[in-house]
């Protein structure tokens, strides 16, 4: 039970998806425009890494090793990621319809979010069991909705500001995220 | 080689499975989309601006399809999209007037008198807050910090000299930057239209000239020489009935102060008597 704990914190503190480990920028810098979409897509990413998580581990421990194809694993995990969130998104339309329209393009757009194929192969590298996989996915996606909404939260205030011309846009927002992964590197160490 | 092979069919079956699933939850989560709600969806804009006032394009598909929203409902699209909208729900989309957005200002920094140097947040808004509403001396005129130019999804609409200014070609009147203005400066007007006048200032003609070189001193000379009466005084501003204005350009010749602005070259040449 501790080691859980433990993998949790590492994965949404100390060894944040963002802010440490840079996978998934892509959204995180598409979307923390406001915090309110920004809250969307975390929990959207929370969701879909967490069930991510939990068929590409079946799938490898189940399917890859049994037959000694580990080098699959990525193209694998690709193709089950992009189902998953097809049928993910099927079913929410059909059952949760106000849960689809919260989401909206978030869905389609974590297909291809790397933080979702990094957490699935990490999972492989670390050597975890499938709740250990899980519980670092759940971790990851907390971690990710943290960072960005904290990015969006800046970013409100950023407007109102006065930005020197050629840092408006991205610029200012890559600086902004660079600073807070230097915030973050603090907790390095406290696992 | 014969890995090879098994990888294929690894890859392969995995991918054939997935595919049967997504096949089979296609149909059991099959949700029925009306036909009429895509179709127009696929002729809006979607720029998602919500001019129309719906959430964004979809949402206004959705209301088209209904029967709720009028074809011609989208501002961006105007009349061709309007009349594309009509063949897909079998109605007639009508005559749909193309506008534009106008700035009521032409006071910029030269023309119009300042009250002190302002260094500070860039928002329209915020002067409220600001001693005698901003550094302006003119109470009515464009404060210039450009909340419209952020609020514009079309880049339609820049801050000049201080004033803002409408690019009448890109501009798609959705009226984001009506709603932006504290003011209330920024007015649709026909895409067609010649003749507009430059100022809201309510205030009596001294206090305008003290104030602005291009603001309208409620002269009436306008009023008077107007051929098709499309001008009245009200509040000490002129007024343009864009719908009986014929386009003359008699008030701009006559107007003292050079507040009634040409947009467009007039249509026919004044008669000269």
């Amino acid at each position: 039970m501790t080691q859980l704990i433990l993998i949790f914190i590492a994965a949404s503190i100390v060894n944040n998806v963002l802010l440490s480990q840079f996978l998934g920028l892509c959204s995180f810098l598409g979307v923390s425009r406001k915090v309110e979409t920004s809250v969307g897509m975390g929990g959207a990413v929370i969701f879909v890494i967490t069930i991510a998580s939990l068929v590409a581990g079946l799938l490898y421990k189940f399917v890859l090793v049994p037959t000694g194809f580990e080098y699959l694993q990525t193209i694998v995990f690709i193709l089950v990621i992009a189902a998953l969130v097809q049928i993910v998104e099927m079913f929410l339309k059909k059952f949760i319809p106000s849960l689809y329209r919260a989401l909206g393009v978030f869905l389609p757009l974590i297909t291809t979010n790397c933080a979702v194929l990094g957490v699935a192969l990490k999972n492989v590298t670390n050597d975890y069991s499938i709740l250990q996989g899980v519980v670092y996915g759940i971790g990851t996606g907390v971690g990710y909705l943290i960072a960005i909404v904290i990015l969006a939260g800046i970013r409100e205030k950023i407007e109102y500001n006065d930005i020197p011309e050629p840092l408006k846009g991205s610029g200012i927002v890559l600086i902004t995220s660079a600073l807070m992964s230097i915030a973050f590197f603090g907790f390095a160490g406290v696992i | 080689m014969n890995s090879i092979l098994m990888a294929m069919i690894i890859i392969g079956v995995i991918g054939c499975i997935i595919g049967i699933l997504l096949c089979l939850a296609s149909k059991a989560f099959y949700v029925e989309v009306d036909e009429k709600e895509e179709a127009v969806l696929s002729v809006l804009p979607g720029n998602n601006c919500g001019g129309c006032g719906y959430p964004g394009c979809s949402g206004l598909a959705a209301a088209i399809a209904k029967g709720e929203a009028p074809v011609n409902q989208c501002p961006v699209g105007g009349a061709p999209v309007a009349a594309k909208i009509g063949t897909i729900m079998g109605v007639d989309a009508g005559e749909s007037v193309r506008m534009r957005a106008f700035v009521r200002c032409i006071g910029d920094c030269e023309k119009a008198k300042s009250n002190y140097e302002y260094t500070g947040m860039e928002d329209c808004r915020s002067m409220a807050f600001v001693p005698g509403g901003g550094p302006k001396s003119c109470d009515y005129g464009c404060m210039g910090f450009g909340s419209c130019v952020k609020a514009c999804p079309f880049d339609a609409i820049h801050v000049i000299d201080g004033v803002a200014v409408v690019d009448a070609e890109a501009c798609k009147a959705c009226g984001k930057c009506i709603e932006a203005c504290p003011k209330g400066l920024i007015e649709l007007i026909p895409y067609e239209a010649t003749n507009v006048v430059s100022c809201r200032n309510k205030d009596k003609g001294k206090a305008v000239m003290d104030v602005c070189s291009v603001g309208c001193i409620a002269c009436h000379l306008c009023e008077k020489n107007c051929p098709a009466e499309a001008i009245t005084v009200e509040d000490n501003i002129a007024h343009i009935d864009q719908e009986k204005c014929i386009g003359c350009g008699v008030c701009a010749q006559k107007c003292p102060k050079k507040v009634i602005t040409i947009l467009n070259e007039p249509k026919e040449t004044p008669a000269q008597n």
